[in-house]
């Protein structure tokens, strides 16, 4: 049995589905699911496009035109659904590593095209698929495993690269507010550009293993008291904000969509003009 | 199987096959309505249940729910 919501959008036969006992991915899935069914998009003018990892098994248990890539390719796939249907809606899910390491070129110049596609990274701060191989986004200091003694690298602020790349729209939230996360999907899926959602999230099989970070609960109530909207984030001081990020709406402009800019220009061959 | 609890016009249900015991839903209810049992979430309390819906709204599984069957 399930509820209304889940028989409508979901494959019912495919659940439970694999991830671990309080893994975020199932309810950073449903924010999704939730965003949609707010805007009342029909099923069959929604594509929902990923990569690999366990986040980007989420379109396999979706009932809307569901499309499971390769490593890194989501986007890449994604941009080719959108220039050949321009009215679909396009969603992207996809995971930190998939998203900023092997895929990061990808998201750059999807950015930089502004493109009409919706892009909902599930931040675990881990490669959890594969064992938790640390991701351009694993804070430096803490441990994957091929980091056992502390990733030197600098982590990725995806929002603030996205930013610079030219998405349109740019939001963060958390599996813990998922109700705040549903209107940031929503709205990126109405904004008509290339939107970008970095879903916090907690992997509790491997970052949270690997760093000593508790349950999947304690993971949880970390990320609810870690999180800090933008408005209040900015009265903290340097010493305040260790070990807490900001949450909110980040950018909403608008630019030329590159789909536009296509039919546009087919428009004026058709015309006749040069 | 689908549990279904009612008290009054409340109800909420248990999908027990999804459910995988994480405790999330038990955790963050505000009014301590629930409770696992042998790894599995029970709706103990339904009576002090306000219907905020925050256990649906975070159960990574889907598999409790405000409403019956
Ligand atoms: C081309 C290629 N390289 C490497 C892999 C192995 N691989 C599968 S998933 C993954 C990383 C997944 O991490 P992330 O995108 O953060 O997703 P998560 O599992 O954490 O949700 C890697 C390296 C692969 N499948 N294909
Ligand atoms: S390994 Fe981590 S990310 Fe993957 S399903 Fe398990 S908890 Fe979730
Ligand atoms: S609806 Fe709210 S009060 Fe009722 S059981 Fe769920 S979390 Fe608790
Ligand atoms: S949150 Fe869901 S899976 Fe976790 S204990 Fe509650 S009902 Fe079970
Ligand atoms: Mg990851």
């Amino acid at each position: 049995m399930a509820s209304t919501l889940v028989k409508k959008y979901f494959r019912e036969d495919t659940l439970p589905h694999i991830w671990c006992p309080g893994c975020g991915n199932g309810i950073v899935t449903r924010a999704i699911v939730k965003a949609i069914d707010s805007l009342g998009l029909d099923k069959d003018d929604v594509c929902i496009v990923s990569g690999i990892g366990c986040s980007s098994r989420a379109p396999g248990y979706l009932d809307f035109n569901t499309l499971h890539t390769t490593h890194g390719r989501a986007l890449a796939f994604a941009t080719g659904v959108k220039m050949a249907n321009p009215k679909l809606n396009v969603i992207v899910v996809t995971g930190d590593g998939d998203s900023s390491a092997i895929g990061g070129n990808h998201l750059i110049h999807a950015c930089r095209r502004n493109i009409d596609i919706t892009t909902i990274v599930f931040n675990n701060n881990i490669y959890g698929m594969t064992g938790g191989q640390y991701s351009p986004t694993t804070p430096t200091g803490d441990k994957g495993t091929t980091a056992p003694y502390g990733n030197l690298d600098a982590n990725f602020d995806l929002c603030e690269l996205t930013k610079g790349a030219g998405a349109s729209y740019i939001a963060r939230g958390t599996a813990y507010a998922a109700k705040q996360l549903e209107k940031y999907i929503a709205d990126g899926i109405k904004n008509k550009g290339f939107s970008f959602i970095e879903a916090i999230t907690a992997c509790p099989t491997y970052y949270g293993r690997k760093n000593k970070k508790g349950s999947a609960v304690d993971m949880l109530q970390t990320v609810k008291e870690s999180a800090v909207m933008d408005k209040a984030w900015d009265k903290l001081t340097e010493e305040q904000k260790e070990g807490k990020f900001k949450i909110g709406k980040f950018h909403d402009v608008k630019k030329p969509e590159y789909t536009e800019q296509y039919g546009k220009l087919i428009e004026s061959f058709n015309k006749g003009e040069d | 199987m689908a549990t279904t609890t009612t008290v009054g016009l409340k109800s909420h249900t248990v999908e027990d096959k999804w459910c995988k015991g994480c405790g999330i839903c038990v955790a963050f209810c505000p009014k301590n309505v629930l409770e696992l049992e042998n790894e599995i979430v029970v709706v103990k309390r339904l009576e002090d249940c306000i219907q905020c819906g925050q256990c649906e709204l975070r159960c990574p599984d889907f598999a409790i729910w405000l409403g019956g069957k």
